[in-house]
């Protein structure tokens, strides 16, 4: 098992209602340097959670005890910009399982998935009204449902239901990587890799 | 039936398909640099993998390298556990390694094209964004996560769903000044930082026909600020012309064969796209962005628009322009610029050194700017000086730095200051791109160059009409 199943997921979430966050502002370069997957989570979004003394910037959702919970909610096109997979360890180690948003930069969105963070897809209308439930209550519980592939506001019961295709989804369900699937594919690929020209 | 370009590639490299699922795709070339690979060999070793094909992979170490004394030890420990990482599992595994201050090194999507590593009809996948350069040969050709590295390292594969379609042509002949770098920020302004998600796009017509190499790789480099997985141009006598005769290319009969299947990669005629854009390219000027994503840019004479008459969140807008420290409906040519920067996978190449030296011949470097100029790769180097570009741009008052991917995103020493402004042959102009509370607009190497020695956002064309 490559990560944690993801079946269900009920919790409060982080607004974020800004377009085109890029992964430079979700883990900016110089953050880039470890050779092991750890402690990426304190540097996620550094320099909009922190003045450059390494004070909190008190004006960033982060830094508001009221906003806290395992779903990030950002705004069109999260994830733009640079392959950087150290953005999604980040999301992950600061404690998010889901990333909700009305559009996801693809590799952002396929990086999601290989590490078991769910992309959940939106509506523009459907994004505004978790921003607008939020806003009113911050303890607004969201449900992803990742079986039902359906994603619900618990106060208000509204509902949309959301796409992934059946072969990622057994893969979160289950906890498994695609590295898992090629591993039973290597005399396939052997084969195929005599034959090429070049 | 009739397929494009991208679909022939694409669909011979195709070992599965898996029903509502993605392909697994067979990858003939894998580059990996310094900072995406360490936690990917961790993966291989940690589930007792291997490398399967050694050979199908090439290191190079350039976005955490220094720019000026490479022969010195570096200073940074952290950039030197990452060096050391690619060295030594480079070693282990039996991996071409052309680390810092190797004649070869330099940024992997310069150094892939020199060495003929990069070839039409190939898959070639890098943990790099801009990996979508070398589609400008007509390879399928596109940026990774480091999990992604870790499957190619073992398998040679990768699973994907197979992006959508599209094509853009443009048609007529550039303007004087115009050059490959405002082509793509052109487009980029057009379609938007996302208007490309979920495309793999073939660039066709005229201009792309006329370009150079050197061009079509900055074009198709900036594929993905557009949101593109990659960008394709049917090669032809150009490409192989460029090809033939590097290192890791086909040689004798084998490039024969090569060539046979290089010269069916075109689209057909009456293939069809999931979307298809044209532009012409008289309308095309020298290009500058004002905002904080590649799609915020604009002809260098206009002003920058208002919130109201752009796409999007005018809350989004504002905000970007407000940590740009510009106004709506602010003037762009006359702006006071601090630093300029020339490199990049981008414009790194001997094409954008040219362009650069043909405006600063005969002046001189405004006083208050800082300018880095910083070739791709030691081969782009050696080519300066032989040309007499470094005569040039010497006299003028600029110095030459070593390959690197530099000032493009802040990982190494190159990092400009908090709000200063960088005028930036690069790919991004994000919020800190260039150094925390840096900003910067993107812009040609000609337009780097008429900043670089008045000091102010500049036209190129007044100076290169003067001279």
């Amino acid at each position: 098992m490559a990560y944690d199943k993801f079946e269900i997921l009920k919790s409060t979430a982080v607004p974020l209602p800004i377009e085109n966050v890029d992964t430079d502002q979700i883990i900016p370069a110089r953050f880039l340097k470890a050779t092991e997957r750890v402690g990426f989570g304190d540097n996620l979004f550094r320099d909009w959670r922190y003045n450059s003394d390494n004070t909190p910037k008190v004006d960033f959702v982060f830094n508001n005890p009221i906003y806290k919970g395992k779903i990030l909610v950002g705004g069109k096109n999260f994830g733009s910009g640079s392959s950087r997979e150290h953005a999604v360890w980040a999301v992950y180690d600061y404690g998010f399982r889901c990333v909700v948003s009305s559009f996801f930069a693809d590799i952002f969105r396929g990086n999601c998935l290989n590490i078991g963070v769910l992309p959940v897809q939106v509506s523009a209308e459907f994004l505004d009204k978790i921003f607008a439930a939020i806003k009113a209550n911050p303890n607004t519980e969201i449900e992803i449902n990742l079986p039902k592939q359906t994603i619900t506001l618990l106060e208000s019961c509204e509902q949309e239901s959301f796409e992934i295709n059946s072969y990622k989804k057994e893969n979160m369900l289950n906890g498994y990587d695609d590295i898992d699937y090629l591993t039973k594919m290597n005399s396939e690929i052997q084969e195929f890799a005599e034959a090429r020209p070049f | 039936m009739s397929t494009t370009l991208f679909d022939k590639v694409w669909d011979s490299h195709v070992i599965r398909k898996i029903n509502d699922g993605p392909d697994v795709l067979f990858i003939d070339r894998h580059l990996i640099h310094e900072v995406t690979s360490p936690v990917a060999f961790l993966g291989l070793k940690s589930r007792n993998n291997t490398v399967l094909y050694p050979n199908r992979t090439f290191a190079t170490a350039d976005h955490n390298t220094p720019t000026i004394n490479q022969h010195l030890p570096v200073q940074d420990p952290l950039s030197v556990n990452q060096l050391k990482a690619l060295e030594q599992n480079a070693a282990e595994y039996g991996i071409v390694h052309w680390g810092l201050g190797h004649q070869k090194n330099g940024i992997v999507h310069v150094i892939g094209p020199e060495n003929g590593i990069t070839l039409p009809g190939a898959t070639i996948v890098c943990g790099d964004s801009h990996t979508s350069t070398h589609g400008a040969f007509g390879a399928v050709a596109f940026g990774i996560g480091t999990s992604e590295v870790e499957m190619v390292l073992s398998s040679q594969c990768i699973m994907q769903p197979k992006p959508k379609k599209m094509r853009i042509n443009v048609n007529g002949k550039l303007g004087f000044g115009v050059t490959p770098k405002d082509v793509a920020l052109f487009m980029i302004s057009k379609l938007s930082a996302s208007g490309a998600t979920g495309y793999f796009v073939e660039y066709a017509g005229d201009v792309f026909k006329n370009m150079s190499m050197e061009g079509r790789m900055t074009v198709c480099n900036l594929s993905i600020e557009m949101g593109a997985r990659g960008g394709i141009i049917a090669p032809d006598e150009k490409t192989f012309n460029y090809v033939e005769g590097r290192l890791f290319a086909p040689k004798g009969e084998d490039w024969n064969k090569a060539m046979n299947y290089w010269e069916t990669l075109k689209t057909d005629e009456d293939a069809v796209f999931d979307k298809e854009i044209n532009f012409l390219a008289s309308d095309i000027e020298p290009m500058i962005t004002y905002g904080t994503n590649p799609g915020m840019g604009t002809s260098i004479s206009n002003y920058i628009p208002k919130a109201e008459s752009v796409e999007g969140g005018v809350a989004s807008y504002r905000k970007s322009l407000e940590y740009m420290g510009f106004n709506e409906g602010d003037k762009m040519i006359g702006k006071k610029v601090d630093f300029v920067f020339l490199g990049s996978c981008t414009n790194g190449r001997i094409e954008d050194f040219r362009a650069f030296a043909s405006i600063v011949k005969g002046r001189k470097k405004a006083d208050h700017i800082t300018a880095w100029l910083v070739p791709g790769s030691h081969v782009v180097e050696a080519q300066i000086k032989e040309e007499g570009i470094l005569d040039i741009i010497t006299a003028a008052g600029f110095e030459l730095r070593e390959p690197g991917c530099s000032a493009c995103l802040a990982m190494n020493d190159d990092k400009v200051p908090t709000g200063k402004l960088a005028v930036s042959t690069s790919n991004r102009n994000f919020e800190g791109r260039q150094g925390p509370g840096s900003r910067t607009m993107l812009a040609s190497p000609l337009v780097a160059a008429a900043t670089a020695v008045t000091g102010f956002l500049t036209d190129p064309r007044t100076l290169l009409i003067n001279s």
